[in-house]
């Protein structure tokens, strides 16, 4: 049985089928990603899995429970974390205490305990800026630490949202596009990042448009069409499947083909 | 140090040194008694910059908590013969009950459907002390027994001057450690993305409800302080007027800023006071006053002239 699974995902908005029987599967240490055309879907399907919307059929399942259809943050105490397309910052906040907030399932919060600013909670205040300053070193933000985040350029926000979502240590990463609007560098810095995720124990899904990044780091590819599975496999075979060369990849496929 | 521990000592030093300057700059009895309800308003606005500042929400009801904690004040002991400082800490508990009734509810709408919500929720309490004149003595207002701890009477205004004092200090401690903790951090996340706060594991719905409930509680404290200190209160206390007085001193003092409520609070309390020089035109004075402090500061009093200051330092 896989860590995270999807099954039969389906979800219209009025008319428009955004899925329509979509699943996956994807185990612990391994890297699933996710292409298709703009509007296929990657991102509603991330929506769903996420709780962020509420599927109208299809079920999943974490770790072997069923956890369909609850709020994202009972996800997120499960081990599910995401980061996402359309940045999602915390732009009052520190870089640091942007990832601080990824700590927040890891700290007791005992409301009354905070309130009179108990030794316990300075103490968890301070395991939580350790921790988070260990990610931003990670993800090689720690000179930005201190500044606010909306003072960061958009390839590093990227990256501070990668080390927000690992700060609740979760089980499963879900990314949306980390790599878009990132030069090459950047890109390469965030393959590099992904396979460090992956290693160390972590189910990795990625939604991607770069078809080298996809090619290179996962070990399975689900390439979505309209709503619906196109196809599904390792990357080779995708690479080689004639309807996806035919209906998604086209002439970049031909490029990936090559370049690979 | 952490910077957190770092503001917890500016802060709270700032407001002990102006808590004790206060009394040898101006030591009159008039002078004293103004302090005093500037420190009961900022003990009121506090709360409320929990809710705006710090976790982005908006009340325009929030003189309904005030009132409540003033009338339970005022009612206990002419009703129920309890004693006013017991019926005070019962209308607190009253309106965090009431807040948290009608708080999960209201906080799921957002923008100016929770303003107009917590309107209606203001108004609807100030209907309640208006018209329920056989309880409440209705526009009239009713009359507050003197307090008295332990068989002494607590009066002078020197003493109401160090109780409403060391309430906001206590208030102002409270806050900054909220501040400085996972809830504070949970409730500047949501302010900023609702989405991201919940993929990140806050219960949204939870953290709203818990910073809704304790401005309630600073409210009716302060109105219940208001009480005990004034010995009458009337429905003003909870008016619409009043609600839009306690956000006018969160905003005009600097939204995210603990010590931006004092400052607005102690303005909007002292000004009309001063205004009344230009007789007829007080309001209008005041209203321009704050138009200006608004457009030239325009985050506030306390975080523009910091801003300011960092500013102007060399490099
Ligand atoms: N909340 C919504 N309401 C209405 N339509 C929606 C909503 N969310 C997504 N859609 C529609 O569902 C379809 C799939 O959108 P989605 O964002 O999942 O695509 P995507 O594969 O992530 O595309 P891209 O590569 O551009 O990010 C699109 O037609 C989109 O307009
Ligand atoms: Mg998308």
């Amino acid at each position: 049985m896989s860590l995270l699974e999807a099954r039969g995902i389906s979800i219209a908005f009025g008319g428009l089928r955004a899925l329509d029987q979509v699943g996956f599967a994807v185990d612990r240490g391994r890297v699933l990603a996710i292409i298709g055309p703009n509007g296929a879907g990657k991102t509603t399907l991330f929506n769903v899995v996420t709780g962020l919307y509420r599927a109208q059929a299809g079920e999943v399942r974490l770790d072997g429970r069923e956890v369909t259809g609850l709020p994202p943050h009972a996800l997120a105490a499960r081990g599910l974390a995401r980061t996402f397309q359309n940045l999602q910052i915390f732009f009052r906040m520190s870089a640091l205490e942007n990832v601080m907030v990824g700590r927040h399932l890891k700290e007791r919060r005992r409301l009354w305990a905070e309130l009179l600013g108990l030794p316990s909670v300075l103490r968890e205040n301070r395991e939580s800026r350790e921790k988070a300053r260990e990610l931003l070193v990670f993800v090689g933000l720690e000179a930005r630490a201190e500044e606010p985040a909306s003072a960061l350029p958009y390839g590093a926000l990227k990256r501070l949202e990668i080390a927000r979502a690992l700060a609740c240590e979760p089980s499963v990463l879900m990314l949306d596009e980390p790599a878009a609007g990132c030069n090459p560098v950047e890109t390469e810095e965030i393959d590099r990042l992904i396979l460090a995720i992956a290693r160390r124990g972590v189910a990795v899904v990625l939604v991607e448009h770069d078809m080298k990044l996809v090619m290179r780091i996962s070990d399975r590819v689900l390439v979505l069409d309209q709503g619906r599975v196109l196809a599904e496999g390792t990357p080779a075979e995708v690479r080689s499947d004639p309807r996806v060369v035919e209906a998604y990849l086209g002439r970049h496929g031909l490029e990936a083909a090559r370049a690979a | 140090m952490s910077p957190g521990t770092r503001t917890k000592l500016v802060v709270l030093g700032a407001l002990g040194l102006a808590l004790v300057l206060v009394p040898f700059l101006l030591p009159s009895a008039f002078h004293l008694r103004v302090a005093a309800l500037v420190w009961i308003n900022a003990t009121a606005a506090l709360g409320l910059a929990l809710l705006m500042g710090l976790a982005g929400q908006v009340s325009l009801g929030h003189a309904g908590f005030f009132g409540i904690g003033a009338y339970a004040t005022a009612l206990g002991p002419k009703h129920l013969g309890l004693d006013p400082l017991l019926s005070m800490l019962l209308g607190v508990a009253a309106a965090a009950g009431l807040a948290l009734l009608v708080g999960r509810p209201i906080l799921r709408l957002k923008g100016h459907y929770l303003a107009v919500a917590t309107l209606g929720l203001g108004i609807l309490v100030h209907l309640v002390l208006v018209s329920e004149v056989a309880i409440t003595g209705g526009p009239d207002g009713v009359q507050v027994p003197r307090l008295v701890l332990f068989g002494w009477r607590v009066a002078g205004p020197e003493v109401w001057y160090a109780i409403t004092g060391i309430v906001l200090l206590l208030a102002a401690w409270i806050a900054l450690n909220l501040e400085d903790s996972s809830t504070g951090r949970a409730l500047r996340a949501l302010h900023d993305s609702e989405i991201a706060a919940s993929v990140a594991g806050v219960d949204v719905a939870r953290h709203k409800l818990v910073v809704f409930v304790i401005a309630a509680v600073y409210a009716a404290t302060a109105g219940g302080l208001l009480a005990l200190f004034n010995r009458f209160v009337t429905p003003d206390v909870a008016g619409f007027l009043r609600s839009i007085e306690l956000v006018t001193m969160v905003v005009i003092g600097g939204m995210g800023s603990i010590l931006g409520a004092v400052v607005g609070a102690a303005l909007l309390t002292v000004l009309p006071q001063a205004l009344t020089l230009f007789h007829d035109y007080e309001h209008a004075v005041l209203g321009l006053l704050i138009i200006l402090f608004m457009v030239f500061l325009r985050q506030g009093i306390v975080p523009g002239l910091a801003g300011l200051l960092v500013r102007r330092r060399p490099a």
